[in-house]
């Protein structure tokens, strides 16, 4: 079929629905209305209201109770409608989501999944632009996924699902329409933990996730004579670090491209693990292209926080001609 | 031109609005037997003998295993524990009124009631010892305990979810201190449960502290139990210190609950020790007050009820008393017997399969401590004394 990423979302949710009747979606008008961005459309229809329900405005409620469902061999698939609204249930993520295997010897799991839309560009209102996955992917025992294309979106949710541990599913709302590929009808997977290499190159590793993977890939069309190898992360947590060193080794050159502010962003975590294994091989200093450190601003200069593809070429020449 | 008032006229007092207040409000404190031991005939639960002897010599291995092991806490042989001093009657009417099947969520102080459902003391004593492995709660439908206060309210309602979907003739029974009535996660946990119409107990012992501040300074209202209504579902507010109170209010509530109504419980009783062994209560509260709480000793009227009905000749207590003191020293023994993990323990059970990068750090560790023996000097399994 072809889809958008909501689609290969919704996709995804219909065929784990269908294949594993112990799966459950719930969260903020995910039901009746089919979810703000109709990730959930079609659910609440084909798999009743016993799976498939509304919740109150209650984050830590949502997260919490997922735990406890998914400790009692359900599979829980629960949506925070904006990574803004996900910092009440961070505590349910710490506290008890990433740590109860660990915690109880195996004896307890939590394999469940929170779906939430982050990011900025879509003119949202305050609040609903965040990128804090440099935060998520801190915690020990969460994985952290980032899908930036309709085949990864529909093949990594499914892989989420069947995770036996806590997933964090961050989609990049800015291209949740934008873009469009045929994709595998019924269910597969996609790894998580493993990046991927959208462009071959020797120049420059060029890494990125999200959103941001298209402004990358945008940026490096845009520069003439420069062979970059892009990366596409896919997964903050657990770090494929295998891919990034391989590619760093070849190159000796790298740019990182994150949405989420500078300082302490999941950026630095690159810089440090190439740091760790391939210093040695590095032909000029790694370069950041990310937000500023302020709140993502209001929709009226959103755009100047954004790290559109001028940027992120200039970052490249720098490194290239260092 | 802005002709909007600048000041407001103070409301009239007769145009008839008429707030909702906590004083409209009538709420018992359900009770049994009174603090002399009298009691209401009608009320007393139909139990047998045994029973009656089995609730007490509960609430004194309660009382004794609090004494033993904060004396084992003093000569540094388990770290940091919550004692239930004072709240005997709470722990162990409720412990006594659950089912097996029934799933507790512990929040510290309820040693007695997590042993009636199955634990055993030595992993209890090996969780306040800082063993990870006492956290599998072998043998027992207990959750870890819920150290961050209110974490595991929202928990429990998922859980009773579960047990719902799956038609499972069990609740889900979240124990919480008063302290926790404040947290965001208990109101969420709440109210969703009430949503859901899920199998949830949600019993709050309020022991009147949160370390040092007192319930009148933790909320404006009068009563835990009254929280229930703004979430529509049931409140009961029990004499906590009424070992029965206790039994049939919480036997009440698990019955509500499992018919799809789940129900908070609010247990008025005390903190007689400090919060844990790490607090001193002397700088936030009266002796009097502890004084005062001390006559209504939740062991002495269970007693005192036991004598009026010619039950407590045929309780031993000394014998009883010996029986779980000695209990208690196999238990140690136990303990003292398991082992000391090895590091591989450290990076377990985080994931089903252990990533590459923990492998490393792992390694790492193994390499040095294996170069470095000198760090064995900076390494103690066991608490410090």
């Amino acid at each position: 079929m072809n889809a958008t990423i909501i689609d290969a979302i919704n996709d995804a949710l219909h065929a784990e629905m269908r294949n594993d009747d112990r799966t459950l979606v719930f969260g903020q008008d995910v039901a009746e209305s089919g979810g703000v961005f109709r990730a959930t459309d079609g659910l609440l229809a084909a798999f009743g209201s016993d799976r498939v329900l509304d919740t109150p405005l209650s984050e830590i409620a949502i997260v919490g109770s997922a735990v406890g469902l998914a400790t009692h061999g359900f599979r829980p698939i629960a949506e925070i409608q904006f990574s803004g609204f996900l910092p009440p249930a961070f505590d349910q993520l710490v506290t008890n989501a990433s740590r109860i295997r660990w915690r109880t010897r195996g004896e307890l799991t939590a394999p469940m999944v929170v779906r939430t839309p982050y990011g900025a560009g879509v003119r949202a209102l305050e609040h609903h632009s965040e990128s804090l996955e440099g935060a998520y992917g801190h915690v020990p025992g969460l994985t952290v996924a980032i899908p930036s294309t309709p085949h990864d979106a529909k093949g990594m949710l499914i892989s989420a699902i069947r995770d036996p541990d806590p997933v964090l599913f961050m989609e990049p709302k800015h291209v949740y329409r934008s873009l469009r590929e045929d994709i595998p009808e019924g269910a597969y997977t996609e790894p998580l933990g493993e990046a991927a290499i959208r462009r071959e190159g020797d120049d420059v590793t060029v890494v990125s996730w999200g959103a941001m993977m298209h402004k990358t890939l945008e940026a490096v069309d845009n520069l003439d004579g420069v062979d970059a190898e892009v990366i596409d992360l896919r997964t903050i947590s657990p770090l494929d670090r295998e891919t990034i060193t391989e590619s760093v080794r070849k190159t000796g050159r790298c740019v990182v491209v994150h949405e989420a502010a500078k300082t302490g962003g999941f950026a630095g975590e690159l810089v440090a693990t190439i740091n760790d294994e391939v210093l040695l091989y590095l032909e000029a200093p790694i370069e950041r292209v990310t937000g500023f450190d302020i709140p993502v601003p209001l929709l009226s200069m959103e755009d100047y926080y954004v790290p559109h593809p001028p940027r992120i070429e200039e970052a490249i020449t720098k490194t290239v001609s260092y | 031109m802005d002709d909007s008032p600048r000041t407001v006229p103070p409301a009239a007092a007769d145009i008839g609005v008429d707030p909702l207040s906590q004083g409209d409000l009538e709420i018992e404190t359900y009770r049994v037997v009174r603090s002399d031991g009298s009691f209401d005939a009608e009320r007393v639960p139909d139990l047998d003998d045994e029973a009656f002897r089995d609730l007490y010599r509960w609430m004194l291995l309660q009382r004794i295993y609090d004494e033993r092991a904060t004396k084992l806490q003093r000569r540094g042989r388990l770290g940091t524990i919550a004692s239930g001093h004072g709240q005997e009657a709470s722990i162990i009417g409720s412990g006594y009124a659950l089912s097996r099947d029934d799933w507790i969520f512990p929040y510290g102080r309820e040693a007695g009631a997590l042993l009636l459902h199955g634990l055993s003391m030595r992993d209890l004593l090996l969780y306040w010892r800082g063993v990870e492995d006492a956290s599998r709660m072998e043998g027992a439908n207990v959750f870890g305990m819920a150290i961050s206060i209110g974490s595991h309210i929202p928990l429990a309602t998922g859980k009773a979810w579960g047990l719902e979907l799956d038609g499972e003739d069990a609740i889900a029974f979240a124990n919480l201190g008063d302290g926790a009535t404040s947290t965001g996660a208990f109101h969420e946990g709440l109210n969703f449960a009430g949503v859901l119409g899920v199998p949830a107990v949600f019993f709050c012992q309020n022991n009147q502290y949160a370390i040092s501040l007192p319930f009148d300074e933790q909320t404006n209202a009068e009563t835990v139990a009254q929280k229930a209504l703004a979430y529509g579902v049931d409140g009961i507010r029990v004499d906590g210190n009424d070992v029965l109170a206790v039994y049939n209010a919480v036997s009440t509530a698990r019955e509500r609950a499992l018919e799809g109504a789940p129900v908070l419980v609010e247990a008025v009783t005390y903190r007689r020790s400090a919060h844990t062994t790490s607090d001193d209560p002397t700088r936030y509260r009266s002796g009097d007050e502890v004084d005062e709480w001390e006559e209504r000793d939740p062991l002495a009227r269970y007693r005192a009820f036991l004598e009026r009905t010619g039950r407590w000749d045929a309780i031993d207590e000394d014998t009883i008393r010996e029986e779980v003191e000695a209990e208690f020293d196999e238990a140690v023994d136990a303990a003292d017997a398991v082992e000391e993990r090895g590091i591989d323990e450290l990076f377990a059970y985080l994931h089903e399969e252990m990533p590459p990068e923990l492998e490393r750090q792992l390694e790492e560790l193994r390499d040095l401590l294996e170069e470095r023996p000198d760090m064995y000097e900076f390494i103690e399994q066991r608490p410090k004394g």
